[in-house]
């Protein structure tokens, strides 16, 4: 065991880990932060995916040890101060861009280190970025218009119903 | 998994000391290593982070070489690379995921010589010189087959110098599942010839197509590379993505589009 | 303007509030104190006859709390098949045992052989690693065909046969169809398969057994579809708990598509091992576990005929199919090839006479049961590819073939067993022609092949036959419960409502689609209505959801409900207002006394319900609260015509979905946004299957495609967006909201109109040998058929 500590949506936090454990397993189990989700073991779903020092990781494929004095996001770091929706989890419950819900928190995450990178992505873009984001319910119809709203652009001429 | 610790030196020299312990092992990105671990696949007493070495880190371009630590992270290499070196950035940015690109590393994807790889087709086609804490391997002498390479037990990558080629394209065709190279092609064109690296097809690991690069050095052209045989398939992989003869074929099409692009 | 609230309008899903947060709760974010863990050593041969398993090591190390094998579940019921389908010659199938655990043999790789209970999961992995398993490793039967052959390796010595059924549908029909064959002008034939497929909902499979030993109470918490299903199959006939004292709970779940419908032996194992431990259990499946303990999707081998007249009039159809069962007879596999193919083997069209004969087949493979369209998408791919074939065959425009075959007057009887009720498969047809832009292919083909590149343009219809099902009919079937649905609607004293529906929401929307039908038949805000499932201790015995029939079924057993609240909320408006109940009319939450402006709010009267104090007591209960049960009457058809546009890179066969467009005739619908996000999520199922997924064994029967490494998920970058149609609505006949159900659609319509649309590529490149592609189209398959 040894001792890690770390910045988790903006609250400082330590806990005592394996070697072995993931910083998923630490979110999940040691903070009750159950919104980030394990969707595969071979780091493809992207289901896990957080943001370790305003990058996007996935959670699964990273030791908490690694995270030792990170500043880590989550998706319950990302609603607004007062609770209310982002722009960028509003945009998805406006465009319906999710179904089940698993894989929409690494899809949230995924979406906000997209626009902090590229604010106005073209539709190529976003599919592109979204390589490493399975979803199986949506068909990304509606995750990649949430996410062209999110960053302001007008996407009324997309199919809509 | 099973049991093990995990150290993060912050120097080179720590790393090798906690690397000189028995049954330790080098932790890059762990884009592919943990993976391995989940399905206990290396059992490993201690993992040494090369995470927190903030030599190994960065980007540098200097009379006509493109220096990139060991440590550095691929989206790190395909933002800082974009002017000097188009096609490693291109390369680059399309490795795995962003994601994935932002943990995985050129040393840890080096070390590791997958045959599916996207990076070593690069460090062989540029002839790279890969650099590691005891001294410096060419390209054309480090990769030795599929997961095999020339580095000693304990031995860092820390750092791969790749002198930037005067037309270059990578073209990568993905397995779709997994999204690695099903085959890739590293085509780098210097004043002395053309070298052309291929990925993901050989049983072998990363190669160089002799063939294409006589026929590429004397006349730079897609119909320079139309006039050969495809490479032939009898010793590439063959899987539910696709026959021997089927990647064998990839090398000579993706290699026609790789001139194409690079011209 | 749309709608803002009630039937027909998007109203925005409120259940995405918390899935957006990190708030949901899904079955893995559930722990228990004093939890345990188990973990399955699974079969790593795909047929094997063991002969020792050796838990002493094991059961000694550090956390292992106790091991369980095959012989703990002796006497112990085994998982119970839901449907026995009758073959060819009035034979029952052949249903051998399930066990929890392999007993005796393993069957395919992933068949579970120990559990492992122990206080950590890297303790139970550990110790699971130190069993000592000796298995003799037998030849597998893997291929159908092969399979059923004398002497090849019997999955069940026991049965001494690997075919589970030899079914002919209609049986009756046999004669005169191959007779119309022996008088047709032209037969097209054509053999395929349909690709087996891994369902892989992104949330893997999760059990968490309790047990209160103060009440002798059971609780299972798991990822199901049909919670009460779960309970009636694993109390009554695997561990012998009566009903009352077991809970089943399926709190959010992510997604099921089919494969979280079956009962399965982990959700038996952590239930049965939490009442001999008395401390809770918990499984959660990794995706690689999940790839050989899911139950698998599709896996058809067909060869199909289509006759036709020297007009081109279909007058028969005729087929062949090998239908995979795998190791194991899943919760509803008999019925997938059956009754979910055969009764749809009439498609749009009408074709005279059919006759359908599926070979059912044992193998050493993961089974195999239903999966989004479960026996539609196999039928609509062999029609619509066999029709595309005639269509080529002869030269002419595979749209007229269709439309010239459609049918076209309602109901209509088929040859197959079914009356659609309602339809017009021209009207589809008409606007994906249009949304498709179908009159601008030619110039779209002509700049494609500028860039040297092929394209193609592929279109198809389909039907199927959802809102499963009417009881009395499905038990003739072989059906072993009933498919009605349920509802309670429980009005509280201020006037919201709280519907409790046997129905069970894992994506589909019902926490915001259920309300608006409440909120249009009442009059008050959607707001006011919460919807209540997965929980079999506070909702009414239900089905659950799958067949696309929630809406259809449990949609219907909650108007029913509400029905009987509204009129009893009459008789009290009706004293209230002291007028006659036959007057009494609610609209906009009102209630108000015909011809007058007399009125009574519907929060007086929910009041007055529960505050009886100005009350007719000697005609009328208090209270408003009122369960329907709905059984339907017949089967809905959803239907609609679809259009794929693809292009072929002639260098390497990769295929690239260019548009696509689907037109749907979905009767009436309740949220149009929600509606459409199903056809999407179906479409990019169809896609997958077409072009990406494949789950392949090898000869051994050892799983190539184990994870996501192998198994290709369609990504964002493999679809466009999708044009999506549902304006050509002819409501359902039989039910009260006039709905026929849409989950299904996309992925049933989806797989022929890319394959359509590749042949078509591949022969504009002057391949003209090409007629099909089996799927997944993937790269090196294409490119292979150009190399012919």
């Amino acid at each position: 065991m040894s001792k890690v500590s770390m910045t988790v949506n903006g609250k400082a936090v330590s806990g005592d880990v394996k070697g072995n454990t993931l910083l998923v397993e630490f979110l999940r189990e040691d903070l009750r932060l159950t919104g980030t989700h394990v969707g595969c073991d071979t780091s493809q779903c992207g289901a896990c995916t957080i943001h370790v020092n305003g990058k996007s990781a996935k959670a699964c494929t990273m030791f908490a040890a690694e995270a030792d004095g990170a500043d880590i996001t989550t998706v319950e770091g990302m609603a607004n101060a007062d609770g209310s929706l982002s722009v960028i989890q509003q945009a998805f419950q406006d465009h319906h861009g999710l179904q089940c819900g698993f894989c929409t928190p690494g899809m949230v995450m995924t979406a906000a280190a997209l626009l902090k990178e590229n604010p106005k992505p073209t539709e190529a873009e976003v599919r592109h970025y979204l390589e490493g984001n399975i979803c199986r319910c949506t068909g990304y119809h509606n995750i990649v218009k949430a996410i062209m709203a999110a960053s302001g652009q007008d996407v009324s001429a997309i199919a809509a119903e | 998994m099973y049991n093990f610790d995990v150290v993060r030196p912050t120097s080179v020299d720590e790393a090798l000391s906690a690397l000189s312990q028995e049954d330790a092992q080098a932790l890059g990105g762990g884009q592919t290593l943990i993976p391995t671990l989940k399905q206990r696949l290396a059992m490993p007493t201690t993992l040494v982070s090369l995470s927190g070495i903030d030599s190994m880190k960065g980007v540098s371009v200097d009379g006509g070489v493109i220096t990139v630590g060991g440590a550095t992270p691929h989206a790190v290499v395909a933002g800082e690379v974009a002017d000097a070196f188009p096609a490693l950035a291109h390369l680059a940015g399309n490795i795995g995921d962003p994601a994935v690109r932002n943990r995985g590393t050129i040393g840890g994807s080096l070390a590791n010589n997958d045959p599916s790889a996207c990076y070593p087709s690069a460090a062989l086609a540029t002839g790279a010189t890969i650099v590691t804490n005891a001294r410096e391997i060419a390209a054309d002498d480090y990769f030795q087959g599929m997961f095999t390479t020339a580095l000693d037990e304990g031995e860092i990558i820390t750092s791969v110098k790749l002198p930037v080629p005067e037309k270059a394209a990578y073209i990568k065709f993905e397995q779709p599942a997994s999204r690695f190279s099903l085959v890739g092609i590293f085509l780098a064109k210097y004043a002395d010839g053309v070298r052309v690296a291929v990925t993901g097809a050989s049983n072998n690991g990363v190669f160089r197509w002799a063939e294409a690069e006589a026929a590429l050095s004397a006349d730079f052209s897609v119909a320079a590379v139309e006039g050969l045989s495809a490479p032939s398939g009898d010793d590439m992989i063959s899987d539910l993505h696709g026959s021997g003869d089927y990647r064998a074929h990839l090398v000579k099409a993706l290699t026609k589009k790789a001139v194409a692009q690079a011209s | 303007m749309p709608k803002d609230q009630g039937i027909g309008a998007s109203t925005k899903r409120r259940e995405d509030v918390r899935f957006l947060t990190g708030t949901g709760n899904y079955t893995d974010d559930i722990n228990l104190h004093g939890q345990l863990y188990v973990h399955f050593l699974r079969s790593d041969v795909a047929h094997g006859k063991i002969n020792s398993v050796d838990t002493s090591a094991a059961s000694a190390m550090d956390g292992v709390v106790r091991i369980f094998t095959g012989a703990d579940f002796e006497g112990i019921g085994g998982l119970p098949c839901g449907w026995q389908v009758t073959d060819r010659h009035g034979e029952p199938m052949k249903e051998p045992a399930h066990p929890v655990l392999a007993q005796g043999k393993v069957r395919h790789v992933g068949d579970p052989i120990a559990a492992v209970v122990a206080e950590s999961v890297q303790a139970a992995r550990d110790a699971a690693e130190a069993i000592e398993v000796d298995i003799e490793e037998l030849p597998a039967a893997v291929d159908m065909k092969e399979a059923v052959k004398d002497g090849a390796p019997l999955v069940h010595d026991d049965i001494g046969t690997n075919l589970c059924y030899d079914w002919g549908f209609v049986e009756e029909n046999k004669a005169a169809t191959d007779e119309a064959f022996a008088n047709a002008a032209h037969v097209t034939t054509l053999e395929l398969k349909n690709n087996r497929l891994v369902a892989n909902p992104m949330e893997p499979r999760v059990a968490v057994g309790d047990y209160n030993r103060a009440n002798d109470e059971s609780t299972l918490y798991t990822t199901s579809q049909n919670p009460h299903v779960i309970r009636l199959l694993m109390g009554a006939f695997v561990l012998g708990i009566p009903e009352h004292k077991l809970r089943v709970v399926a709190p959010d779940v992510g997604g099921g598509f089919g494969t979280k419908i079956f009962h399965y032996a982990e959700e038996a194992f952590c239930t049965f091992a939490a009442r001999q431990l008395a401390r809770p259990v918990k499984w959660t499946s990794t995706r690689s576990e999940a790839f050989m303990s899911d139950a698998h999707g599709r896996d058809h081998v067909t060869k199909i005929e289509l006759a036709l007249d020297a007009d081109n009039n279909f007058t028969a159809l005729r087929t062949e199919t090998y239908a995979n069962m795998g190791a194991y007879l899943s919760t509803f596999a008999p019925s997938v090839p059956t009754w979910l193919h055969g009764t749809l083997m009439a498609g749009n069209y009408k074709t005279p006479l059919i006759y359908v004969n599926v070979k059912a087949v044992f193998t050493n493979t993961v089974p195999v049961d239903a999966y989004r369209g479960a026996g539609r998408p196999e039928a609509t791919f062999q029609i619509e590819r066999v029709i595309d074939k005639a269509a080529r065959e002869l030269n002419v425009d595979p749209i007229a073939l269709r439309r010239q075959n459609f049918i076209t007057e309602f109901p209509y009887a088929t040859p197959v067993a079914v009356e659609y009720d309602t339809g017009d498969y021209n009207a589809t047809m008409n606007t994906l022609e249009e949304i498709a832009d179908l009159s601008g292919f030619a110039a779209r083909r002509a700049e494609s092949e500028k860039r040297g590149m092929l394209r193609g343009l592929g279109v198809n219809c389909y039907i199927e036959a959802c809102g499963i099902a009417p009881s009395n009919l499905v038990g003739q079937l072989g059906a072993r419960a009933g498919l009605y649905e349920s509802a309670t609607v429980r009005v509280n004293a201020t006037g919201g409502i709280t519907v409790m529906t046997g129905s069970h929401s894992h994506g589909q929307g019902h926490e915001t689609a259920f309300p608006q039908v409440i909120s249009e038949m009442i009059g008050i805000p959607e707001e006011m209505v919460e919807i209540k499932h997965g929980d079999t201790a506070n909702t009414p015995m239900g089905m659950g959801t799958y067949g696309s029939r929630s809406l259809a079924v449990g949609g219907s057993a909650m108007v029913r409900a509400a029905e009987k609240v509204i009129n009893k909320a009459k008789k009290i408006a009706a004293h209230l207002l002291e007028a006659a109940e036959a007057d009494i009319e609610l609209k906009d939450g009102t209630f108000s006394v015909a011809g007058t402006d007399k009125s009574v709010a519907w929060g007086d009267v929910t009041l007055a319900a529960y505050v009886p104090h100005n009350y007719p007591l000697e005609d009328i209960e208090p209270g408003l609260e009122e369960t329907a049960f709905y059984d339907p009457s017949n089967f809905t058809y959803p239907s609609g015509a679809y259009c794929c546009e693809v292009e072929v890179d002639p260098d390497t066969g990769k295929v690239t979905i260019e548009s696509f467009a689907a037109a749907d005739d979905f009767g009436n619908i309740v949220n149009p946004m929600i509606v459409s996000g199903q056809v999407h999520g179906g479409i990019a199922q169809g896609i997958g299957q077409a072009l990406l997924e494949n789950c392949a064994y090898d000869e051994n029967g050892q799983l190539l495609s184990a994870s996501y490494m192998d198994y290709a998920m369609p990504r964002a970058s493999d679809v466009p967006f999708y044009q999506v149609d549902h304006s050509n609505g002819t409501p359902c006949t039989h039910n009260p909201l006039g709905v026929k159900g849409c989950g299904e659609a996309g992925a049933i319509g989806t797989p022929p109109a890319v394959i359509n649309a590749i042949v078509d590529a591949l022969r504009s490149g002057g391949h003209d040998h090409v007629y099909h592609i089996d799927m997944p189209a993937s790269p090196s398959r294409v490119w292979a058929a150009m190399q012919k």
